[in-house]
């Protein structure tokens, strides 16, 4: 230990849940700015890292605990910070200042944080402990109740008749109607047992609740309200939980259970640490966050802030950020909780803010109601009609995001041109958010903080003031409004953000895709004619750019035209496309075979190591799971792929915006823990797919099993076995901002995989922007990824049976490329160094040796020019040129 | 600005003085709004035909990358003005003055971001360069 190190006072915060990792966050990220003052230690009972609760029911698909990590997970690698995970404090001593572990360690405090969060309600019914019936608060409730409904739904298949899984939830609030549709999600049926009058009876009115009971209902989830649930009893024969007893007599078979009926902040250190405690529980904190101890602060869910407790994170994160103040020595005060909530069930929109229950003396109701259509709005105003103080949202929540942070503030014009359907557009679009107007309360970032981000931090898109404010980060609710603020500032800073391509085409990608499909035109001089923009005073479009040519050269390839050097697209084609290779930077290429899979016999290999040897290349092993050779000259290309295409190699497309590799593991074939033959799959997928132009370039992987050595979910389409079939997962990427793929489909047969894949790729190929990756597209697709999935897997859009088409085309004209041109003596001809010196090197060309192998030479190794390589002819390979 | 120090293995023998007309090849061989390289008199330039049949030359070396690339550019227009883009980095260039009309981010490692420029001249179907009084890029532009 330094003497700094001594020097640094002790913060030991228990619990490691949402607000200890933002305490944590927020405390690091400050005290580095000083000289760091602080020593942290964090004590969490469970054994993963602080993760995203909130996006808890997101697990059921990812399955990846990882994914729902909150933060960097390198702060817990920082030099002054310790997370001690599966380590619960059983006891604090004030007197002692220290605290006891489940080990019987103890350790010392300067400060100590609780922020314990709160377990889940457990109502006394008889029978709640029966196998079967579960709570919905941690990733283990979630994995629990995950494995039981899978081990009963194979119990079912077993049984006479294929019945489903039948599940209740007990408790019909934001949390309830989650995890019913959770259970739903899980093939399972699902009732929602309410004792109150109407569904989320806690944010919303009885009429409110009525519609929102429609909507449920058409999402096939049953609701009961006014039920008592009396009792809980076993089935007979396997002692699980198999039936509920309602109060009114009703009864209704179950297999499973949730209850979720609230939660009880866990207080229990704190009462026996003889800490003050609020009436309804909670360790009882003032607005500095700060316990009866002057040592001991509380934070989350388990502080009674302003004589409650909140059950919301955006509070937990507020008390956060006063208690990384105050030991900074700031003075920060809880602001008052933001208790705005918007209900996560896909297609079930949901959202309230403020005094929804119109409390406020001689506040007024503005209610809009269509019952046919599940729409139920309301506003809640001042006595004067002026001062907005609260709103309920069910069916169309997309006045809730503009409206919710000018709550307290003066609404212009009349309040009911906001919900009525005809002027909700009108009175939303004229909005301008006063620069302190909260518009993310997870992450309490206001409208203002969004602007500065574009005006003075340079932000220039969506992503880039994300990563700078946080805002939108955490539950998401908040993006559209971020996003229409971004674009108001970016376009009075004189951003242009018009989808314009270029200045020849004011279409996006996706829009000229569509108009040359349909318009059924095929060279580029008759889109521009057609499609092009043409200028004031100008006679025609222009004869387009670097921007626009390769996108239409794309699009021309994705629709079928031939070779993609054929007659005018030759003259539209990129860099790289343009003599199929890639360019290094001296002006040389490097050369890709294909090899599908990885796979590669011995023979293969001689070839390309012969050919690289004959040709003087410098080769590597691609990420690809291929060869790639360099410092091929433009007139070697023709004669270096006429051997390998005489060995039986073809085209790898890896200069293309197109199909790079299928990365495989060895699979079941050898590996003795695969289930399904990986390799097999990914030449499949790589012989299907090779040659398929698209936006971006597309990478796909393929692993045998669940260890997933193929690193498939890094790729746009990750494909992974089971012992069912396969599982596929879409969005992945390497490079500057790296994704994980995440969960489409599960269990699927070959063929259901092929389609899945045909479909995914080619409603990317016709609808995703310009140099845009599966990863950003999908976030741009209405619905995001369930809206990609009601698209490719239940046809949604009816175009279904066209992308299949579509992508049988590509499959049934699948040509070599690279064979194409050797035998055409005019695409040949443009294989030359100089027009009238056809097979003379580029004389500047240089290289020096290093391990063994050649590189370009360094401008200081040309000044010296020592030693250096210099290309030579080699010698009987004179081409045919036309004279 | 070119590399004339660099050995070169022309296959044009000791061609004449550039100031005069130097053929070149045939216009035929140039494709439309294509370029492609030609070695005069140990100098590389960049032909570019274009649609009109109209024929221009500019140096082959790309003056941000260094590397002798500028053919296997993209042609095409910017309001009006007939230009290429730099394979390497995309910069873009005018074809008929050679001056650097969009750099983004980068900086030339030559001394002039702008190319050099040769007159041309297309007689009987054949086309003939000559540097323009060693011009500089400046005196080409005004
Ligand atoms: C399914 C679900 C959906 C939700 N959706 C939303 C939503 O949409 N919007 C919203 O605002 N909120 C939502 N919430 C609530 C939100 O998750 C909580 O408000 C938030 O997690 C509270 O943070 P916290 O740090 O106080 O508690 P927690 O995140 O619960 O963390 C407390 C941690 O402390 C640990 N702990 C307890 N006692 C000890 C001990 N003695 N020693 C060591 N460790 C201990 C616990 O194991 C736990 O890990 C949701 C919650 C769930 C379960
Ligand atoms: S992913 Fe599975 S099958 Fe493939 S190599 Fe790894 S362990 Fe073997
Ligand atoms: S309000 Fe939840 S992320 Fe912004």
């Amino acid at each position: 230990m330094t003497s700094a190190d001594q020097q640094r006072r002790h913060l030991v915060v228990i619990g490691g849940g949402m607000a200890a990792q933002r305490l944590v966050e927020a405390l690091v990220a400050r005290d580095s700015d000083t000289d760091g003052r602080w020593q942290v230690s964090v004590f969490a009972e469970e054994p993963l890292k602080p993760y995203d609760r909130v996006a808890l029911t997101s697990y059921f698909s990812a399955r990846d605990a990882d994914e729902l990590t909150l933060g960097d997970p390198g702060l817990w690698d920082q030099p002054h910070v310790r997370l001690y995970r599966d380590r619960k404090i059983e006891s604090i001593d004030r007197e002692a200042q220290q605290v006891t572990d489940r080990l019987g360690e103890t350790w010392n405090y300067d400060e100590l944080v609780l922020a314990t969060g709160s377990s889940a309600a457990m109502p006394p019914i008889p029978g709640n402990d029966l196998p079967g019936v579960f709570v919905y608060r941690t990733i283990d409730d979630v994995a629990a109740l995950r494995g039981w409904v899978e081990a009963k739904r194979e119990e079912g298949k077993g049984a006479r008749f294929d019945r489903p899984v039948r599940g209740a939830v007990i408790g019909g609030g934001l949390l309830g109607l989650e995890a019913a549709g959770a259970l739903k999600a899980l093939d399972a049926q699902a009732t929602v047992i309410q004792f109150g009058t109407h569904l989320m009876d806690a944010q919303i009115d009885l009429g409110g609740g009525q519609a929102l009971k429609r909507l449920i209902n058409d999402k096939f989830i049953a609701v009961r309200t006014d039920t008592v649930t009396q009792e809980m009893r076993p089935s007979r024969r396997t002692g699980h939980v198999g039936r509920l007893d309602f109060g009114d007599g009703g009864r209704l078979d179950v297999d499973v259970v949730v209850v979720a009926t609230g939660v009880r902040p866990r207080d229990e250190l704190a009462r026996d640490a003889g800490l003050a405690i609020g009436e309804r529980g909670g360790a009882v904190v003032d607005l500095s966050c700060h316990t009866e101890d002057p040592h001991i602060w509380a934070i989350g869910e388990v502080a009674c802030i302003e004589g409650r407790c909140i059950g919301l994170v955006a509070p937990g994160y507020a008390m956060a950020e006063v208690v990384a103040d105050r030991l900074l020595g700031g003075q920060a005060t809880f602001p008052g909780a933001d208790t705005a909530t918007k209900l996560k069930l896909q297609g079930v929109d949901v959202a309230s803010f403020g005094d929804a229950f119109a409390r406020t003396e001689d506040s007024m109701e503005i209610v809009y109601a269509d019952p046919v259509a599940g729409i139920y709005k309301k506003l809640v105003m001042s006595d004067d009609g002026k001062t907005l103080l609260g709103g309920v949202f069910v069916g169309d929540v997309a006045a809730y995001a503009s409206l919710r942070p000018l709550q307290g503030s003066e609404l212009p014009g009349d309040p009911s041109s906001y919900i009525t359907p005809t002027g909700s557009g009108d009175g939303l679009a004229g909005l301008e958010l006063p620069d302190d107007a909260g518009v993310c309360s997870c992450n309490n970032v206001s409208a203002g903080t969004i602007r500065s981000a574009v005006t003075e931090q340079g932000c220039t898109d969506l992503a880039g003031v994300k990563a700078c404010t946080r805002a939108g980060t955490s539950c998401g609710s908040c993006l559209p409004l971020v996003k229409k603020i971004t674009t108001t500032e970016l376009e009075k800073v004189g951003v242009e953000v018009s989808n314009a391509l270029c200045e020849h085409f004011e279409l996006s990608r996706a829009q000229l895709f569509d108009a040359v499909r349909v318009a059924e035109v095929h060279t580029f001089t008759e889109i521009i004619d057609r499609f092009g923009y043409v200028p004031e005073g100008a006679a025609d479009a222009g004869r387009g750019c670097d921007i626009c040519k390769p996108v239409i050269a794309s699009i021309l390839a994705s629709l079928g035209n031939g070779h993609i050097l054929d007659g005018e697209q030759e003259t539209l084609q990129d860099t790289n496309d343009h003599v199929m290779a890639n360019m290094q930077k001296d002006g040389t290429y490097s050369v890709v075979p294909r090899v599908p899979g990885g796979e590669i016999t011995p023979d293969g290999l001689l070839v390309i190591g012969q050919v690289a040897k004959d040709f003087g290349l410098y080769t590597k092993i691609t990420g690809g799971q291929r060869i790639d050779m360099f410092g091929a000259r433009i007139e070697q290309l023709p004669q270096i792929w006429r051997r390998l295409v005489e060995h039986g190699f073809e085209s790898g497309h890896a200069y293309g915006k197109s199909l790079r590799t299928v990365k495989s593991c060895v699979g079941s074939t050898w590996c003795r823990y695969g289930v399904q033959d990986s390799v097999a799959m990914a030449v499949e997928l790589e012989l299907r797919y090779r040659g398929l132009r698209s936006p971006h370039k597309l990478k796909l992987g393929v692993s045998g099993c669940a260890r997933e050595c193929a690193e498939a979910r890094g790729k746009d389409v990750g494909v992974i076995a089971t012992d069912k079939g396969w599982n596929v997962y879409v969005g992945g990427n390497g490079g500057f901002t790296p994704r994980h793929a995440k969960l489409l489909a599960e269990d699927l047969t070959s063929e259901e995989l092929l389609r899945t894949i045909d479909r995914f790729l080619m409603y990317y190929i016709r609808t995703a922007d310009r140099l845009q990756r599966t990863a950003a597209w999908i976030e741009d697709v209405e619905g995001g990824l369930e809206g990609v999935r009601e698209v490719i897997m239940d046809d949604s859009l009816g175009i279904a049976a066209d992308l299949d088409e579509a992508m049988s085309r590509h499959v049934g004209a699948y040509r070599d490329e690279w064979r194409a041109v050797l035998e055409d003596p005019e695409k040949l001809s443009r294989f030359s160094s100089f027009v009238n010196a056809p097979t003379t090197p580029d004389p500047d060309l240089a290289y020096a040796s290093e391990r063994g192998q050649i590189r370009p030479a360094t401008p200081q190794e040309r000044d010296a020019d020592e030693d250096l390589i210099r290309p030579v002819l080699i010698a009987g390979t004179t081409l045919e040129v036309r004279a | 600005m070119m590399n004339a120090g660099a050995t070169t293995r022309s296959e044009q023998t000791s061609g004449p003085a550039p100031s005069t007309w130097v053929a070149v090849c045939q216009r035929a061989e140039l494709g439309v709004e294509r370029g492609i390289a030609a070695l005069v008199d140990g100098q590389q330039m960049a032909l570019f035909r274009l649609r009109d049949d109209s024929v221009h030359a500019v140096q082959q070396r790309d003056p941000f990358s260094g590397a002798n690339v500028m053919s296997r550019g993209i042609v095409g227009t910017r309001q009006g003005e007939p230009t290429v883009a730099g394979p390497m980095y995309k910069q873009v260039f005018s074809l008929r003055t050679g001056a650097c009309l969009e750099r983004g981010s980068y900086e030339p490692v030559d001394d002039s971001a702008d190319l050099r420029t040769w007159d041309v001249q297309v007689l009987d179907g054949v086309v003939h360069v000559r540097a323009p009084h060693n011009g500089s890029v400046e005196d080409v532009k005004s």
